[in-house]
């Protein structure tokens, strides 16, 4: 059950120091995956379709999760989200939302749309990694994820 | 500190399982793990849609409040697991309620086809009673001390 193949992890985020520290917590989480990062919704589905700068399959491999910002210019992440979902494609990689808001509105309307979890980003860079060993273990010790 | 994703209460745990004794071990893993909230359970999938529908048995609202989280078999009788989710999945008022499959299943087809369904995660049930209370700590750490369920904050 366990993939020999670590799995592509594709973050979207628009700011450049959130990217940043998502890697060095990732890091920090002694998470060895593949780490992509798109800065908001149309390079998102752009990597996603492999169009433009992506038609390369090498450029985008896959990932076996996306970890979504909401507010993102150009496309937000939650009409990334509802594209992702409603494509018979890419509607089975897991959509964890990783975001600052903790709105009750974001909440609800993210899990509506078919995100798989919703995670409020922390202030401190201790809570970020705690995150990121919480999705480590989880996603990847106990969670069976689909073969993509 | 803002504690966005403590619960203000305990949450209900639905879980949907046709086979007594993993009812049971279920309960008894949960119980190990301190999930210290209000579980309840159905047998097959019709039981569920009655449960979350108030309708039938469970026509009184009180003997099926909204469950915050759904723990759900693949294999059951009547009205199996992969119907149930796509079920509750086209109903705008239950798709909210994150579903994680726990299945005897670890078939590549099964893992698949429920996350295209609509699953939030995939679960194959471990073979032992010690690794089922690792699975329910982890479902623990994950869903109730980091992750915000829908309604958290209610």
């Amino acid at each position: 059950m366990k993939d020999s193949i670590p799995i592509t992890i594709l973050m979207a985020d628009d700011d450049a120091e959130d990217r940043m520290l998502a890697a060095d917590a990732l890091d920090e989480a002694r998470l060895t995956n593949d780490i992509r990062f798109v800065e908001d919704g149309e390079e998102l589905m752009a990597y996603l379709k492999r169009q433009g700068r992506y038609a390369n399959a090498d450029d985008a491999p896959r990932p076996g999760m996306i970890l979504l910002d909401l507010n993102m210019p150009r496309k937000d992440g939650r009409e990334a989200l509802g594209e992702i979902k409603a494509d018979p494609d890419l509607r089975t990689i897991p959509v964890v939302i990783l975001t600052t808001s903790d709105a009750d509105e974001d909440i609800l309307r993210s899990y509506n749309l078919g995100a798989a979890s919703f995670i409020t980003k922390p202030v401190t860079f201790a809570g970020l990694v705690k995150v990121m060993l919480a999705l480590k273990s989880y996603w990847f010790e106990i969670v069976a994820l689909p073969k993509q | 500190m803002h504690l966005a994703n403590k619960t203000a209460f305990p949450i209900t745990i639905l879980v949907a399982d046709d086979d007594p004794e993993d009812r049971m071990l279920a309960e008894e893993a949960l119980q190990e793990a301190r999930l210290a909230n209000d579980i309840r359970f159905v047998k097959d999938g019709e039981e569920l849609l009655d449960y979350l529908k108030h309708r039938g048995n469970f026509a009184d609202p009180e003997s099926s409040p909204r469950p915050g989280m759904i723990l759900l078999d693949l294999n059951m009788p009547r009205k199996d697991g992969r119907e149930a989710l796509r079920e509750i999945k086209a109903e705008p008022d239950l798709r909210t309620i994150p579903i994680i499959i726990l299945s005897t299943s670890d078939a590549d087809e099964d893992i698949l086809r429920s996350y295209n369904l609509g699953a939030s995660s995939f679960i194959t049930k471990p073979v032992t009673f010690d690794g089922l209370v690792k699975v329910m700590l982890a479902l623990k750490m994950y869903w109730f001390e980091i992750v915000a369920l829908p309604g958290d904050k209610g």
